[in-house]
């Protein structure tokens, strides 16, 4: 595959969907209530759909560009293959990255690119919900019992260093502005930023990704050319 | 079928009261009941408990297919099966709806499901092994749901019946994109084929058993029958099903797992053999190869998010007292 820098930079935003889909994925039947099983899947495919539609502007076939890619060839941000952890990191993760999306989206939208305007257009209004969706989360746990609050805190201490990566590109001002002014509501407060975690840009991933892929992986991997 | 565990004796006590009578009138005019019409309390409650192992079953129903979102083999696949997934969360949403007007509460019919009080399908109890179960379980089970279903959408209770006219017009979009991934197996290499054979082996059975005991078993439809909850048989919604699945399998190049599967040219029905119903009562009975499985995922989600749901609650609260 001849990575030029568009399909490189298509891979960054669709990687990212597609790896952050994936987790929300793994909510299926598991989620604390019945409503929250059908808003994350409803978020997770919003997300699949999304790096579909990326995938097909690189020109390259989608299925390939997921299913037969090495870890080090995937572009995502490291927060987007982390693994779920409880609800409030799962929560905490999609208020920061769909935050981040939405302003790498408004950029996208007015680029003279043949296909990232429509796919941005399409993207704003999903990623619109997902925030709302994630701001009135954070909003109820950081807010709701002692226990909520914590596991809440706990969980953008944990996030923090990821999330330096996550504005490369972007105006991390405007970024944090939206994200503090959540976290006030929701009586939360973030860490100073200090040593920022990288390298998924380039490749160079955490140890979770190699497990995601190869569970993602295995049936075209294993049954080489076959059709589904 | 989804509340196959109601064919036990349920014997409605004989009421001779004149609101007994004009109820059984409105029923035999194929009028509709509503939440706050009079009506038997066996009337209410066959239909609590139906209508919520209906919806047990579809949220336990999404464990064995939820098992392989993260594997379907591409993401036109793994969309599909995600949609469909959380379609049936929607289904056991309704329906756990269509219960509460019958005044009972959600939290008190999960608590049934919890504590082994209230069944599910039988069929949920069974292990999705490869991906070929995933188009079959679309093919067979969403199939033989819309057999028993259809039905219901003329059922005498008015919410249940248009619960199940969305869900069926779902679930038939369940069945022909199952379908279609079994013949896309079926068409494919021999390992994929071989998959496909597979699921059909394993799954054949248990589908059978999704309608319920044999007619000569099974008291309690003659009550549900007069107080149409219920339009035809176990035995004649199964058949029904084999007359209309058999052939499929056949187009599709796949032998079911059934010797004596055979076609009466006098009835013009396919005639299948004996359905080993010591299997249907074990895993009813709880010996199935998940039923441990199925009920501890479903509690555990229940435990762990315990302390999200007493957030929400005690955020609410708040907002509350805020506002007053
Ligand atoms: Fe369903
Ligand atoms: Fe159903
Ligand atoms: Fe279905």
């Amino acid at each position: 595959m001849q990575e030029t820098p568009r399909i490189r930079m298509l891979l960054g935003l669709a990687d990212d969907a597609l790896i952050h889909g994936h987790r929300l994925s793994e909510w299926t039947g598991h989620a604390p209530t019945l409503e929250e099983e059908l808003a994350l899947a409803n978020i997770a495919l919003d997300l699949i759909g999304q790096a579909r539609a990326l995938y097909q502007a690189t020109g390259l076939p989608e299925d390939d560009l997921a299913y037969l890619r090495d870890p080090h060839q995937f572009r995502n941000v490291l927060i987007a293959e982390l693994p779920n952890g409880d609800f409030a990191f799962t929560i905490a993760r999609l208020l920061l990255v769909a935050t981040a999306a939405d302003l790498a989206w408004r950029d996208a939208a007015t680029s003279d690119d043949s296909d990232l305007p429509a796919i941005a257009a399409m993207a704003r209004n999903e990623i619109a919900y997902h925030i709302r969706h994630a701001a009135d989360w954070l909003i109820r746990l950081g807010d709701g019992t002692e226990e909520s609050h914590r596991r809440s805190q706990n969980a953008l201490d944990a996030l923090w260093p990821y999330t330096g990566e996550l504005t490369v590109g972007i105006d991390r001002s405007a970024w944090l502005g939206a994200i503090e002014a959540v976290l006030e509501r929701a009586t939360l407060t973030h860490p100073a930023d200090g040593w920022m975690q990288g390298g998924g840009r380039d490749g160079r991933h955490t140890e979770h990704l190699g497990h995601l892929l190869a569970e993602m992986q295995i049936l075209p991997r294993s049954h080489p050319g076959a059709t589904w | 079928m989804y509340s196959q565990a109601l064919n036990t004796k349920d014997a409605a006590a004989a009421d001779t009261s004149p609101e007994a009578a004009s109820f059984q009138a409105r029923i035999d005019a194929e009028e509709r009941i509503e939440p706050n019409d009079w009506m038997p309390d066996a009337y209410r409650r066959t239909l609590i408990r139906q209508i919520s192992q209906h919806a047990h079953s579809e949220i336990v129903g999404m464990l064995p297919e939820g098992n392989w979102i993260t594997r379907a083999p591409s993401l036109r696949r793994k969309a599909a099966l995600l949609a469909k997934v959380q379609d049936e969360g929607g289904h056991g949403l309704y329906l756990y709806s269509a219960a509460e007007t019958l005044g009972v509460a959600r939290e008190e019919l999960v608590d049934q499901l919890l504590t082994g009080r209230a069944k599910y399908s039988s069929i949920f109890n069974y292990p999705t092994l490869s991906w070929a179960d995933i188009g079959t379980i679309g093919w067979l089970v969403d199939g033989a749901a819309i057999m028993n279903q259809i039905p219901l959408c003329r059922c005498s209770f008015g919410p249940y019946a248009r619960a199940m006219i969305r869900v069926c017009r779902e679930e038939s979009f369940h069945q022909r994109q199952g379908y279609e991934i079994v013949l896309t197996l079926a068409r494919g290499t021999p390992a994929q084929k071989a998959m496909a054979q597979d699921a059909l082996n394993r799954w054949w059975w248990p589908c059978l058993m999704m309608f319920g005991p044999p007619d000569t078993d099974s008291q309690h439809s003659d009550t549900s029958m007069r107080w149409k909850i219920k339009r035809f048989t176990n035995d004649a919604l199964r058949q029904k099903f084999i007359d209309a699945t058999v052939p499929q399998g056949h187009f599709l190049g796949l032998t079911f797992p059934d010797p004596d599967l055979r076609f009466d040219e006098a009835s013009g029905h396919w005639q299948c053999g004996t359905i080993d119903w010591s299997e249907f009562r074990r895993v009813l009975a709880g010996d199935g190869p998940c039923n441990r499985e199925r009920l501890a995922a479903r509690q555990k989600a229940h435990d762990d998010g315990a302390w999200v749901r007493e957030a929400a609650l005690a955020h609410a609260a708040k907002q509350q007292r805020k506002a007053a």
